[in-house]
């Protein structure tokens, strides 16, 4: 059975592939973006030195990883977000439930072929091109990069468990595009998306670093940089792995529900 | 063996309509209203309808994706709202106006998926891909990426990907909506063969009554939610009163002809149109024509189906279900 979602994964990966136009300007997009915010945290940190516990470099180093991170992980939605909509929108959701495979599966395997290929394309050149522009602080163990591969994958997982809850509303409301407009807010923010975590004052950074958004900015560049090791990595592991899980869990029983409606209901 | 069992199935929906500012009413629609029929195995069966008058909503419950508020339904032998996903891997689903293809990859993509979905075995998915690429013309469609393809070819790539598993039974919704002649003969042709060889069991939904002359041995025509005609072909002419004209040219004009069981309908000129029961034999009637009148032309005009069904939905209630 694993091989249909392998399948699914593999086919998302390829169409975006054929999408080459789109995927250049938003390389270019990220790339700009990333020197705007670099040069602007380098004045703010001539300012404020070690702000958050980050230097100059490491401050730059955040915004090149976090411009890689925003498509890949899809921080303002997106992604499988988009089709699911469009979907509902047309009523070729009833084409989905008559398929002998697990909804949220296929979905969830469409959205890791797409991080998959973005995280080549989107996700790498602008951090390339950050590393010829700026003096990053980039480690050269290669263990490190896998390590942070790894959270940027549970990254995915726990922006796709949030984004498909936000899509299932459409199985109440007929049109999701609210919920999502609130959620890319909130996310954007959360995420450590807009700035480090670390420099959100008291409550505020406490109530950051419990919700699930910073699993998919924040604590991947903290493998990267390496802010978390040894236990600390494990637990930021554990972090991801549980949001992530419970994510995919409410997502499940909320399919359970909207399927029962449709099904008892009716469309 | 009976594949599709349906026993009194209802199904309702409950319709929230405005009342005023602030109250709501609701309302209940019987879109399936007790429901009986059965389908044997092999058997081509034609589901019309006009619009609203419970088709879609009785293939939902068919597939298991809507449950009926009441009555019984099998087919192929299980309870398809309970049995869903097992179901689905001996069914194939067709809408004219949806796709289960991969809009951005090429056709292939989508196919090698079906064969991973339902787990068919490689030697007959090579088969099945063959039989279909022959017939439906897809061999160099095969790697054009769907997006590309026009609607007539979607089709046909809708049809192959629907039959790759070799489903006992086989829905389909619209397969010819919107189609040119040549695209709506190749899929006519396709579902008639795969009906004949594979002996799959065909339910078929359509507005387009020459898919249902062509295809279908048996038609069965429900409006507010019941049946009200189930039998051949043959039955819808009798049943909505068919007529066939006959139209002919007499040498100079003539007031309306005076026959027994004949009726003109309309005179122009030389040009007289008679219109005669469709059971009934033309040639008598012609050859009492020529008898009294010098005939220059002649030609005879079959009912149209379209003209039948018009008259059995405007009088369903009239007629009785059999």
């Amino acid at each position: 059975m694993g091989g249909v979602y392998l399948s699914v994964a593999r086919g998302a990966f390829r169409r975006y592939s054929t999408y080459r136009a789109a995927t250049l300007a938003g390389t270019v997009t990220n790339t700009v973006f990333g020197v705007i915010l670099a040069s602007t945290m380098l004045a703010l940190w001539r300012a404020r030195p070690g702000l958050g516990g980050y230097d100059a470099a490491q401050a730059v180093t955040y915004i090149w990883i976090s411009q890689g991170l925003l498509v890949t992980v899809a921080v303002w939605g997106g992604g499988f977000q988009d089709d699911l909509q469009a979907r509902f929108r047309s009523g070729d959701i009833a084409v989905d439930l008559y398929r002998p495979v697990d909804f949220q599966g296929w979905w969830l395997a469409t959205d890791l072929g797409r991080a998959g290929y973005q995280l080549l394309t989107r996700g790498a050149l602008p951090m390339l091109a950050g590393a010829a522009l700026f003096d990053l602080v980039l480690p050269a163990d290669p263990l490190v990069w896998a390590e942070f591969l790894l959270s940027v994958a549970l990254a995915v997982v726990v922006s796709f468990g949030l984004r498909f809850l936000a899509t299932l509303t459409g199985f109440w409301l007929h049109e999701s595009e609210g919920v999502r407009a609130a959620m890319t807010v909130v996310s954007m923010f959360f995420s450590g998306m807009l700035l480090p975590l670390a420099l959100f004052p008291g409550l505020l950074g406490d109530l950051a670093r419990v919700l699930p958004f910073s699993a998919m900015v924040q604590l991947p560049t903290d493998v990267l940089l390496r802010r978390r090791t040894g236990t600390g990595l494990l637990a930021l592991y554990g972090f991801q792995l549980a949001w992530g899980a419970a994510l995919l869990a409410i997502g499940r029983a909320g399919q359970a529900l909207a399927v029962r409606r449709v099904v008892v209901q009716g469309g | 063996m009976a594949v599709i069992e349906v026993e009194d199935v209802r199904r309702s929906f409950t319709v929230r309509t405005r009342d005023g500012r602030w109250r709501r009413e609701k309302r209940e629609v019987r879109a399936v209203d007790g429901l009986t029929f059965a389908v044997e195995e092999g058997e081509c069966v034609g589901y019309i309808g006009p619009n609203g008058a419970g088709k879609s909503t009785t293939v939902k419950m068919l597939t298991g994706i809507l449950v009926p508020s009441g009555g019984r339904l099998r087919v192929a032998g299980v309870d398809p709202a309970a049995r869903r996903a097992e179901l689905a891997r001996r069914i194939g689903v067709v809408f004219g106006q949806r796709t289960t293809l991969w809009w951005d990859l090429p056709l292939r993509d989508s196919y090698e998926l079906a064969r991973r979905i339902y787990r068919i075995p490689d030697a007959r998915y090579r088969a099945n891909l063959d039989r279909c690429v022959e017939l439906l013309g897809l061999g160099e469609l095969l790697d054009t990426p769907v997006r590309q393809l026009s609607l007539g070819q979607r089709m046909r790539g809708d049809l192959a990907a629907a039959l790759l598993h070799d489903p006992s039974v086989l829905y389909l919704d619209e397969p010819t909506i919107g189609l040119d002649t040549v695209s709506k003969a190749k899929v006519r042709g396709f579902l008639r063969e795969t009906n004949r060889e594979r002996r799959t069991t065909v339910l078929l939904t359509t507005h387009d009554l020459t898919d249902i002359e062509q295809l279908c041995g048996r038609v069965m025509v429900i409006d507010h939610g019941r049946l009200v005609l189930d039998g051949p072909l043959e039955r819808l002419h009798e049943i909505g009163g068919s007529e066939r004209t006959l139209v002919v040219d007499l040498a100079e004009p003539h007031p309306p002809i005076d026959l027994p069981g004949v009726r003109v309908v309309r005179t122009e000129g030389p040009r007289q149109w008679l219109a005669f029961p469709a059971r009934q034999s033309a040639a008598p009637i012609v050859a009492a024509v020529a008898e009294r009148h010098p005939l220059v032309d002649l030609s005879v005009r079959e009912p149209a189906i379209e003209d039948v069904i018009a008259r059995i939905y405007a009088g369903s209630a009239a007629v009785p279900a059999p």
